[in-house]
């Protein structure tokens, strides 16, 4: 039996029903999304049934969406089984104010430095993280800069007393 | 960040010694910063701390437009520039469903096989330099001085060659680049084998390699490991395979497995790739079809709102690129999934109850390049 979007969308509507509210395939990407509190019940799901096995984390990354009010974050996993070659990616949405979601490291290992950088750069916390902190820029930073209010620094300043690069 | 200034600290809950490693240490090649926490010489624990050479990319990236960020990717893994470009490249010919011309492809192809070789033939010299053996290290960049030569006619850059553009390539080939890329070829069949007689027949690299920094298939797969690094632990994860992208489904090659999961088996993997990347190489250079090397596009690129992802398989493994487009000129948001950061990732599971002679040929197997990985 082959592993087809068709496929997947039919065991997690017999699964999950109404929770997931539509599917796309933007691309012929399957992209779906579910309730934030519903994310950690679906990726183990996807993990575990036989024949879904989504074992492979390729990615976790965060996009902000500032005109949304309530489901300002989504966090977007794309996963990937290697066995079938098939990928899918799934979304859960959050608001700015709370940004909780439950975290997938006990799933996969490598959503432990996924999700540091995710809170690093947005500000998403994972709830359940053994070691949440910053991983690529300095802990010190009390701001996140990916989110869209934080603009890249005007490159004609000239007030910035920088001999050493030139500026 | 880590503030301690002493290189060795002791730790005062379990009284391991605690090592500063980097961020300026040769093994590392770049800025990276392990602190080491060692019992005896026993690895308890590696912190790797990244961040050093952050640039922020992706922020540049979605002020840029679409034929502006390819090229800021050329400065995340600067030694497979070509195919961070190539990956771009495609996102954005998927959102505007651009077939590039044959031509084109193949010379894609071409390029990134000769990148990846470049990248293993300058990984294999530095993995001997840093177990040790400083020969390695000269006869790797003559080698590799000649493909920096083949793309300096072609690209008019050696390193960071910004040489892909959206639907096809930015110039012709040089006239003579066939006829050196099989110069370089017969000539690197020869000394292949010298690598072979030198590094991988020496029973005392042999000894510092094997039964190191074990990773299994298991945990390759849940730390996210992808290219050599996954291969040598026997995950079947190679893009151009998987998901074939422009010629290499016309094209006969191997996916080279060692199940051992060693430093040693990592190493057998990279060696491999070389002769294959020379054997696909050898099918395609005489077959480049005439013909246009760009695809019309507009001068200004607006992706259709969506999101679009592509993937393609560096010297290190896969590269994913992420873009979210709002319909605009430039990107809403553009996300690069780099081989390194997950594969560094592992190097703690894979380094704990080790020698701390070992790290660095745990480390040196990972091929790992800082700036893909902090980005």
């Amino acid at each position: 039996m082959s592993l087809t979007n068709e496929y997947i969308k039919q065991r997690l509507s017999e699964k999950f029903g109404d929770q997931i509210p539509g599917y796309e395939e933007p691309a012929g990407m399957l992209t779906f999304e579910a309730p934030k509190e519903m994310n950690l019940k679906v990726l183990n799901f996807l993990y575990d049934e036989t024949d879904l096995q989504f074992r492979f984390l390729t990615d976790i990354c965060a996009v902000h969406y500032p005109g949304q009010t309530g489901r300002e974050l989504a966090v977007v996993y794309h996963l990937h089984n290697l066995e079938k070659n098939v990928r899918i990616r799934f979304k859960v949405f959050t608001g700015i104010e709370q940004p909780d979601v439950y975290t997938a490291t006990g799933l996969f290992s490598s959503a432990n430095w996924m999700e540091r950088e995710t809170y690093d750069f947005f500000g998403v916390n994972f709830v359940g993280h053994p070691n949440l902190k910053r991983i690529l820029n300095v802990d010190e930073m009390d701001y996140f800069p990916l989110r869209k209010e934080y603009p890249l620094e005007d490159q004609t300043r000239t007030d910035k007393d920088d001999d050493m690069f030139g500026r | 960040m880590y503030r301690e200034t002493a290189i060795v600290n002791e730790s005062e809950v379990t009284g391991d010694l605690v090592i500063n490693m980097g961020p300026q240490h040769p093994a590392t090649h770049g800025v990276l910063h392990l602190v080491v926490h060692i019992n005896g010489e026993t690895i308890r624990k590696v912190e790797p701390h990244l961040g050093y050479i952050h640039r922020s990319i992706e922020k540049m990236s979605e002020s840029l437009s679409y034929r502006q960020f390819i090229y800021v990717t050329s400065r995340m893994d600067y030694l497979s520039s070509h195919i961070n470009n190539h990956a771009c490249a495609m996102c954005v010919e998927k959102g505007l469903q651009v077939e590039v011309p044959p031509r084109a492809q193949y010379i894609r192809v071409i390029m990134d096989e000769l990148t990846r070789i470049a990248s293993h033939t300058l990984w294999w010299g530095a993995m001997a330099m840093d177990v040790g053996a400083l020969t390695p290290f000269f006869l790797a960049f003559r080698e590799r001085e000649m493909i920096n030569d083949i793309m300096e006619e072609t690209c008019g850059a050696r390193l960071t060659m910004n040489y892909m553009v959206p639907g096809g390539v930015m110039y012709d080939l040089h006239p003579l680049f066939q006829q050196r890329v099989k110069e370089f070829i017969k000539h690197f069949r020869s000394k292949i084998d010298e690598y072979d007689e030198l590094v991988t027949g020496n029973i005392i690299f042999q000894n510092r390699m094997k039964g190191v920094g074990i990773l299994t298939k298991e945990d390759a797969v849940s730390y996210g490991c992808s290219g050599p690094t996954a291969r040598g632990s026997g995950v079947s994860c190679d893009i151009r395979k998987l998901y074939p992208y422009e010629v290499y489904d016309k094209v006969q090659f191997d996916e080279p497995l060692e199940t051992a999961g060693d430093s040693f088996a990592r190493y057998l993997v990279r060696l491999q790739e070389l002769r294959q990347s020379m054997s696909i190489l050898e099918q395609l250079i005489d077959d480049i079809p005439e013909g246009d090397i760009q695809a019309k596009t507009k001068a200004v690129l607006k992706l259709p709102k969506g999101e679009f992802y592509t993937r393609a398989e560096t010297a290190r493994g896969e590269l994913g690129v992420y873009i979210v487009s709002e319909g605009g000129t430039t990107p809403y948001r553009i996300k690069y999934r780099s081989p390194g950061f997950s594969n560094l990732s592992a190097l703690d599971h894979m380094a704990r109850g080790g020698k701390i002679g070992d790290l660095v040929a745990m480390m040196g197997t990972l091929d790992l390049v800082i700036p893909d990985i902090d980005r």
